[in-house]
């Protein structure tokens, strides 16, 4: 009888897992400050170790992909920043390319390329400060956190020079920008580049060679480079599993293949290969690429107007295309398809937190304790604005 | 493999259940029965000169009420052998099911539960068929191109309707009155 009312107050809560023996099911979030958002984990447990982990999405679903349907394709631009607020350029600049494609445009004056790959790159160190930042509070180191938000407010100081907006920009168009950069701008990304690289190593010294930080976090959450391709994460999650894929390199749009840097992945140094330390350090010497790439860009910048080729009338002809981007979080895609109409048919954005997130239990080999299920999802760097959309 | 040997790979394999071809859209696409989609995943996962290991996107379709079709498009790609491709199924507007690939490509798991709540097509043999980003009592797929919005969702009206009712706002806007308090 017991068991049976137990089961049933189970059921009221939406709990899918079947219990058995003295399994406790626990409830993380939805309000948890290292769920990033508003996700509820329903976690199985037997004494300390986990036995499955059970997300629940969709609390900040905003029907991003309905809305899309009711504008025209510019209009979707500032709904595409909201998906993942914390690098929106970076969806922006996957949002146009595909409209890009959709239309067929190519030819577009170089100024506009550099600052599209100079904005893309600014927004991954904003993004990576954020994510390795929050990474260290979950787990308890509270200083590198104050130190990742620090150097990422200079670069959300140049967002706003150039956009008038901290997070949410609206910057990137079709065929263009909505202005082009400031007279000095590029000057000034030097002097935060000079000024970042040795914060890095500043960093690496605080956290990410830290003896408590590496045994905390050097053998748990283990994903192995099969189970990472077959649940079609990308990005730091994907390399840190030790498989050097890069969509910059691999499918290089806009003009990456201009540039020199590297693709960082993980070797288990430390420990096992694609651990949560893997993929942390993956992000840190991804930024120091990014810098590279920023130098490169500075350096060839060249003058002109960026908006020469901007099309006067968006309306794509019939058809669908679907086009995918390195943003900070790993692969993400757009896929459009027009009839025709200045309205897309149908706009599907293809989210790397929400196949991130969705190969949690593989991330559990048998030993995961729950102190380590925070630790194992804060890894992942996930935005739960877009995982629901 | 150019899109076009991919076609005739899958043709020779499936004859009659690959029903047409885009050879010249952005992306080529190859149409298949929905009945067949499983077997066209696996063949295009396992055959060696093919090896797509990595499903890109998967996509709930509504092809508008004219058609009176859904659809779901799998974009395909190869991490070794650098190729892609775009898979299509159609299924009718009621009652639609497509075999699951999520044994195939794991992220398809997820992916066609989001299909199946917003377009509400059935997924045959899915492990865990449940709607992902709505409440599970929401009534309805919002992505139908007929989709009307229910009226009560637990007792709160959802569709908008203006302005909430003045009732006891003239508490604020003591500025609009003639005698301010």
């Amino acid at each position: 009888m017991c068991a049976m009312a137990r089961q049933t107050a189970g059921d009221e809560l939406g709990i899918s897992y079947e219990r058995q023996g003295d399994d406790l099911v626990l409830q993380m979030g939805p309000q948890h400050p290292s769920t990033h958002g508003v996700l509820r984990l329903e976690i199985v447990t037997d004494g300390e170790l986990v036995k499955h982990i059970t997300p629940h999405l969709g609390y900040l679903h905003r029907c991003f992909e309905k809305h899309a349907e009711a504008m025209t394709y510019p209009q979707v631009i500032p709904y595409a920043d909201r998906m993942d607020y914390l690098s929106a350029m970076n969806q922006e600049l996957a949002y146009v390319l595909a409209v890009e494609k959709l239309m067929g445009l190519k030819a577009f004056p170089d100024r506009l390329e550099y600052i599209r790959v100079l904005m893309a790159e600014l927004q991954r160190i904003a993004s990576h400060l954020l994510a390795i930042g929050t990474y260290g509070l979950d787990i308890g180191a509270m200083t590198p956190f104050f130190w990742c938000f620090r150097d990422r407010e200079k670069i959300l100081d140049l967002f706003e020079w150039v956009s008038g907006a901290r997070l949410l920009y609206n910057y990137l168009w079709v065929g263009g920008v909505a202005h082009d950069l400031p007279a000095g701008y590029t000057d000034r990304v030097m002097e935060f580049v000079a000024y970042f690289e040795p914060r890095v190593q500043e960093l690496n010294s605080l956290l990410s060679s830290n003896k408590i930080f590496i045994e905390r976090v050097a053998s748990i959450g283990i994903l192995t480079a099969e189970d990472a391709i077959s649940y079609g994460i990308g990005g730091p999650n994907l390399r840190g599993s030790g498989v050097k894929w890069d969509l910059r390199k691999e499918e290089p749009y806009g003009i990456y293949e201009r540039f020199d840097f590297d693709v960082p992945v993980g070797t288990g140094e430390f420990g096992v290969l694609g651990s949560a330390w893997d993929r942390y350090i993956v992000r840190v010497r991804e930024m120091l690429e990014s810098l590279k790439i920023i130098r490169q860009v500075v350096d060839q910048m060249p003058g002109g107007d960026p908006n020469e080729a901007m099309p006067r009338r968006i309306r794509p002809a019939k058809g669908e295309a679907y086009l995918r981007t390195e943003s900070p979080r790993g692969e993400l895609g757009f896929y459009l398809v027009s009839d025709g109409t200045e309205k897309p048919f149908r706009c599907k954005a293809r989210s790397p937190c929400f196949t991130a997130i969705s190969a949690l239990n593989a991330m559990n080999h048998g030993g995961l304790l729950i102190a380590d299920a925070v630790a194992v999802v804060g890894s992942l760097d996930i935005v739960l604005g877009e995982i629901d959309r | 493999m150019t899109p076009e040997a991919i076609h005739g790979a899958l043709q020779q394999r499936f004859g009659q259940a690959v029903t047409a071809f885009e050879a010249d859209a952005i992306d080529p696409t190859v149409t298949v029965e929905a009945s067949a989609i499983h077997d066209v995943g696996a063949f295009l996962r396992s055959e060696p000169g093919l090896l797509f290991d990595s499903l890109m996107c998967l996509s709930g379709m509504d092809y508008g009420e004219e058609t009176s079709s859904l659809g779901v498009v799998y974009h395909l790609h190869s991490t070794s052998l650098r190729h892609t491709i775009t898979l299509r199924v159609e299924v009718p507007r009621q009652d639609g099911v497509v075999p699951t690939v999520c044994d195939i490509w794991r992220t398809a798991e997820w992916h066609e539960r989001e299909a199946f709540d917003l377009f509400g097509m059935r997924f045959d043999r899915h492990p865990d068929h449940r709607r992902i980003l709505l409440p599970d009592d929401w009534e309805g797929h919002p992505l139908l191109k007929d989709y009307q919005v229910q009226e009560f969702y637990q007792g709160i009206r959802v569709p908008y309707e203006g302005d909430p009712p003045e009732i006891g706002m003239d508490v604020y806007r003591f500025q609009d009155r003639e005698d301010p308090v």
